[in-house]
């Protein structure tokens, strides 16, 4: 779809105003404390502006930028993922009433989402839950209920952290049009804030229902040229990325690499603490814990988000399968860029970093990915 | 540090408790040992379901709250504080005795409380200095978990406990289910709730990836690290955060300090606090730890 315009930052508002007019509930990036997190946008006002990050391996601070950029920052400390798939929630309640037994369905009657800003990582990585949430032959009807009728604003990025790499994952910095599964347009909208010579953003219309809502505020119509401006911020973004995992052989070397002696030496270094899976934007493993009230009365059965990190996420009759920390730090990297291609034809790490960035002792997925390899090729040329 | 005089349960004493007919509500009896009484006010705060507590059990043994005294055995005793003397020691034996499923309430009952500091000083010195006649002091020189002397069927951390996991304690034992008490950090709750990690996120250095969970992350939801008073997780690895803690600033002396506080005679977070001094008395050449 060549519908390709420029939007003034003083639009924004406008470009919000639309969505919510559309009856959407807009969702995007905001500064809350000491981050930018995920959260409601009422107006522009709400937005990021001015305001950048910097992450390392561990350590993620906010700083001030030296100009009035929107979205001058890299990726969110929570993505969208519990947008449509919360962190808790209700499957079902029971209901004792003088010798009956009442179950009541919870489905989530929520508003139609509109991602405002959403990063290509995070994008990717919805497109990722669809394919293991929804299109399947048991999907999950929660996410499914949550995720109907998304309206996507995905903005390219123009700055990446030092723990991003979504480049090396194919994932990023600007979105794929579309969605290589399904062969669906990724996103209604897609903005490119562009900071020089002035201020403006890049709008690239992705769907008709994208183009009736860019009707409904100013813009000016654009050409290639201004669509060229937009693909080189965004090669300019994934040129400054110094991350990477090695895509074509990460499958094997995780598979040759069961009895390595990194396990050793990362565990040894990690807290088991589940930093990592918990803010990923692709885990999606949750456990289900029973409720009841003191008479007995009332029962619920809550989902809750789980992670492979934690002793009893193995347990079954007897003990835990994974009883060492190293068995869980080899399942999830496993996992992540691995057997989740065996399990789903694909990778399941979108490069957003966040692992790296908000682990508290910064354990890198790419290093221990990289170390990985180093020893599988040793210990391939030794044998 | 509070000696407590020794209670004997009481036969039933029908001035304050007024008899019911057949009473088919478990009896609940709840001891203290050494301790400072927190948790059992815990049980008190629960204002909001004490009626329907009271509606479903016989409180019969609850001298914090009432006088009221009913005999045993009792279905269920929640036990609060830590053994500190010969005395705790019997004590504790003839609760268990009298008790269909003993829960210990709190840091004290499972690991030994603050009290527990005397487990690295020599009691006998410090007797000597605080008591005009340390001769009618009968205590022994270690603070230790109810679990140290008796089976115990269920553990509920903190300093104080959690009236949220307490309620869910006794929902589960009047129903007879699994109490939905999770053992892994309380990082898995900071992140549930949407919380922004604090020492990633402001450098402030923070006990949650070694902490078990409970409290629903109450520190950091406040923008402060966590203090450890949960006790360590089902997987701690306190060698890793010992050096994290260094590299967020913190000297050796000031790890000890936050290892031991309310869980200090926690097995994980007592020996990452051995190692510490222990590192330190070897680079001093084998002298003092500085
Ligand atoms: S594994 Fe790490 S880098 Fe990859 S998607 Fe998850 S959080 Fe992002
Ligand atoms: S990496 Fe672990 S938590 Fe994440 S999806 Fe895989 S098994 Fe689940
Ligand atoms: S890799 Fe890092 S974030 Fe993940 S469990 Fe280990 S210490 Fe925690
Ligand atoms: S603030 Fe503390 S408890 Fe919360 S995630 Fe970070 S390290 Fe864990």
């Amino acid at each position: 779809m060549d519908d390709i315009r420029i939007l003034e930052p003083e639009g924004l508002d406008a470009l919000i105003a639309a969505l919510h007019e559309r009856g959407y509930r807009v969702v995007g990036p905001t500064v809350r404390g000491d981050a930018i997190v995920t959260g409601d946008i009422y107006a522009a006002s709400d937005l990021p502006q001015g305001v950048g990050d910097t992450q390392q391996a561990g350590a993620y601070r906010l700083r001030r930028r030296d100009d009035d950029a929107y979205f001058g920052f890299a990726d969110p400390a929570q993505s969208t993922k519990p947008v449509f798939f919360p962190a808790e929630e209700v499957v079902w309640r029971g209901r004792r009433d003088e010798g009956h037994f009442t179950v009541e369905r919870d489905a989530p009657k929520d508003q139609a989402v509109a991602l405002l800003g959403v990063r290509s990582c995070d994008l990717r990585a919805v497109q990722i839950h669809d394919a293991v949430l929804a299109d399947r032959p048991f999907h999950d009807a929660h996410y499914v209920a949550r995720r109907d009728g998304t309206f996507t604003v995905a903005v390219a990025c123009g700055e990446p952290a030092t723990t991003c790499f979504c480049a090396s994952m194919g994932t990023g910095p600007r979105p794929a049009a579309t969605n290589e599964q399904t062969g669906e347009p990724a996103y209604d909208l897609l903005l490119t804030e562009v900071m020089a010579p002035e201020h403006r953003f890049v709008l690239e219309v992705g769907t008709e229902r994208g183009r009736e809502v860019a009707d409904a505020f100013d813009t000016t119509r654009a050409g290639q040229e201004a669509q060229q401006e937009a693909i080189a911020v965004s090669d300019a973004a994934a040129a400054r990325q110094t991350r990477g995992i090695n895509t074509d052989t990460i499958h094997d070397v995780l598979r040759a690499s069961a009895e390595s002696p990194r396990w050793d030496d990362v565990a040894s270094r990690c807290l088991a603490c589940t930093n990592c899976t918990l803010v990923c934007p692709t885990c999606f493993c949750t456990t289900i814990q029973d409720t009841s009230d003191l008479a007995g009365d009332n029962a619920e059965r809550h989902r809750v988000w789980d992670s492979c990190f934690s002793e009893s996420f193995s347990y079954i009759h007897g003990g835990p399968l994974r009883g060492d920390v190293k068995a869980r730090y080899r399942q999830w990297i496993t996992h992540k860029l691995s057997s989740w291609q065996d399990q789903f034809g694909m990778l399941g790490c979108v490069g957003c970093g966040r692992c790296i960035a908000w682990c508290p002792v910064g354990i890198d997925i790419t290093e221990e990915a990289a170390a990985l390899g180093r020893m599988a090729t040793a210990a391939g040329a030794a044998s | 540090m509070v000696e407590h005089a020794h209670e004997h349960p009481q036969p039933h004493d029908a001035g304050h408790d007024a008899p019911v007919a057949v009473d088919t509500r478990p009896k609940l009896a709840v001891w203290k040992f050494a301790s400072c009484d927190g948790c059992q006010l815990s049980i008190l705060n629960c204002e909001d379901e004490l009626l329907q507590i009271a509606e479903n059990i016989h409180i019969a043994y609850f001298p914090e709250a009432t006088r009221a005294i009913v005999e045993g055995p009792y279905e269920l005793s929640l036990v609060e504080g830590s053994i500190t003397t010969p005395e705790d020691v019997r004590r504790i034996h003839e609760i268990r005795a009298q008790s269909g499923t003993l829960v210990t309430i709190g840091a004290c009952a499972t690991a030994g409380g603050i009290q527990a500091l005397r487990n690295w000083a020599d009691v006998d010195e410090f007797r000597s200095i605080v008591y005009a006649h340390p001769e009618y002091l009968s205590t022994l020189d270690r603070s230790t978990p109810i679990a140290s002397h008796v089976d115990v069927d269920y553990e509920l951390r903190g300093c104080p406990v959690d009236k949220t996991q307490l309620v869910e304690v006794l929902a589960a034992f009047l129903n007879g289910r699994k109490p939905r008490i999770p053992t892994y950090s309380v990082c898995v709750e900071c992140k549930l709730k949407g919380n922004v990690c604090v020492p990633v996120a402001t450098g402030t250095p923070c006990l949650g990836p070694v902490t078990q969970a409970g409290c629903g992350a109450l520190c950091p939801s406040y923008g402060r690290g966590c203090y450890g008073c949960f006790g360590p997780q089902d997987s701690a690895n306190t060698d890793a955060m010992t050096r994290q803690l260094t590299e967020l600033g913190m000297t050796g002396a000031d790890i000890v300090r936050v290892y031991r506080t309310f869980n200090a005679g926690a097995p994980e977070f007592a020996a990452a606090s051995d190692a510490l001094e222990a590192a330190a008395a070897a680079s001093a050449g084998g002298g003092e730890p500085s």
